[in-house]
């Protein structure tokens, strides 16, 4: 496979829209061609980037009642769409009207502001430059998620799921309570090469969304949510292993 | 005696799985045409226009199929539509197909970065790109749908929505704000 067909369907290949024998011809590639590696991973990332943050539109309220009213359809509950497998359904729900207020484009806007996601990742980097600072990472200092996970019980009212991922390259080293959200949270503390990774999470009623990244003073963060539980994950570490660190995260939290 | 269904009855099945099927998908036709009018009052026109169609139509979906896929294709169709008959919008930044493959090399890694964004950046970066552009990243990124249904719902070539899709999250992301040098390969 040569760098110019890699090139031309990079696309396909990052949105795993190869069939696998292609698939194993870009991976082979890769092996040997460290540019088309770095293009393709900054490609993701782009992709990344984009997906991420393109915002949603719900419908306005009142527009479904309006559709079965001209269809002379029931007045029954719409049922959810069913989940196509493998699918996320990411959506940021703007609800952009309000019955009988004139919505001025000032107000649309603001309403498309980012979620307060954006105000609690400055208080995640906040709180692991503290931590760092005052070289307090852990109350339970411990790399066994046995001992880890029960120090917990009676300080919160949520059990944290707590995995070790050293055989993945990321150690755990303990934990402490934190406070972030406007409630107690459990950080859990990381290692990888000499960075730290603080890990807080905590109980969300957001339904599950796939990792998103962003920067802040020079900290990567990364936020998910699986299994009704906020994750956010912070540390100088660059983002393709903080990445990874989610990545492998997560795959052990669903087994 | 054999047992007939009345017409109304067959009507109310009809209705009912259309009402199961389809009408669940409100959300997503809604999001297609406001970003495809830039407005709400021509987005809630076009959806509602839309799912007269698909209810009009509705005997040639196959069950089992995407039901959603089929519906943004007729949201999309109304919308085109519309917009051949709205005024043409000078601000409208012209779409060229452009032929060759680009591969974008970042001047500055770090520019990879979308630290503090703000939304009204994004929003304006999605609006001001060209429709062909900004209806391919809503069906692929918020729709997730394959590029095959895209293909199948823009009526292009496979080829071309993977080629349209490169070029419309690089336009998007270059007006993001991001410094990029292009280098044709």
């Amino acid at each position: 496979m040569s760098c110019e067909e890699v090139c031309a369907f990079l696309d396909a290949y990052t949105d795993r829209e190869l069939d696998v024998m292609a698939s194993l011809q870009f991976e082979r590639h890769f092996a040997e061609c460290a540019r088309c590696r770095a293009v393709c991973e900054e490609y993701e990332q782009l992709s990344r980037e984009v997906r991420t943050c393109i915002p949603r539109f719900d419908a306005p309220q009142g527009l479904e009642r309006k559709i079965r009213a001209e269809l002379h359809l029931g007045n029954r509950p719409s049922p959810r769409p069913k989940h196509i497998a493998g699918r996320n359904w990411r959506s940021w729900a703007f609800a952009a009207s309000f019955t009988g207020l004139l919505v001025s484009s000032a107000i649309v806007l603001s309403l498309l502001r980012r979620p307060v996601s954006d105000v609690v990742a400055q208080e995640v980097v906040s709180s692991h430059i503290r931590s760092l600072m005052a070289n307090h990472l852990s109350d339970v200092a411990s790399s066994d998620q046995h001992i880890v996970k029960p120090w917990f019980s009676g300080k919160l009212d949520f059990a944290p799921v707590v995995k070790d991922l050293s055989t993945k390259g990321f150690p755990l080293e303990g934990g402490r309570l934190d406070y972030l959200d406007n409630r107690p949270v459990a950080a859990l503390v990381y290692k990888h090469r000499q960075h730290t990774i603080n890990l807080f999470l905590w109980p969300s009623s957001q339904s599950d969304f796939t990792p998103r990244t962003l920067s802040m003073k020079g900290y990567n963060v990364v936020h998910w949510t699986q299994s009704r539980m906020a994750y956010w994950a912070v540390s100088d570490l660059n983002r393709a292993e903080l990445n990874e660190f989610a990545r492998e995260l997560r795959a052990a939290g669903s087994s | 005696m054999r047992n007939k269904a009345t017409t109304k009855e067959v009507q109310e099945a009809k209705d009912e799985l259309f009402e199961v099927t389809v009408l669940p998908y409100v959300n997503s036709a809604y999001n297609l045409a406001r970003w495809f009018t830039r407005n709400q009052h021509d987005a809630e026109d076009l959806v509602q226009e839309a799912f007269l169609r698909a209810l009009r139509s509705f005997q040639t979906f196959i069950p089992g199929h995407d039901a959603r896929a089929w519906l943004l294709a007729i949201v999309r169709n109304c919308c085109r539509t519309w917009y051949r008959k709205s005024r043409f919008d000078a601000t409208t930044v012209p779409f060229t197909e452009d032929a060759a493959i680009t591969i974008a090399t970042w001047a500055d890694p770090e520019a990879l970065l979308i630290e503090n964004v703000d939304s009204r950046v994004i929003h304006q970066a999605l609006e001001d790109l060209a429709l062909e552009h900004r209806e391919i990243l809503i069906l692929r990124e918020l729709e997730e749908l394959s590029y095959k249904e895209i293909a199948e719902i823009i009526q292009v070539p496979l080829g071309t929505v993977m080629s349209r899709l490169s070029r419309a999250r690089k336009e998007f992301h270059r007006r993001l704000g991001k410094a990029t040098t292009e280098v044709t390969q």
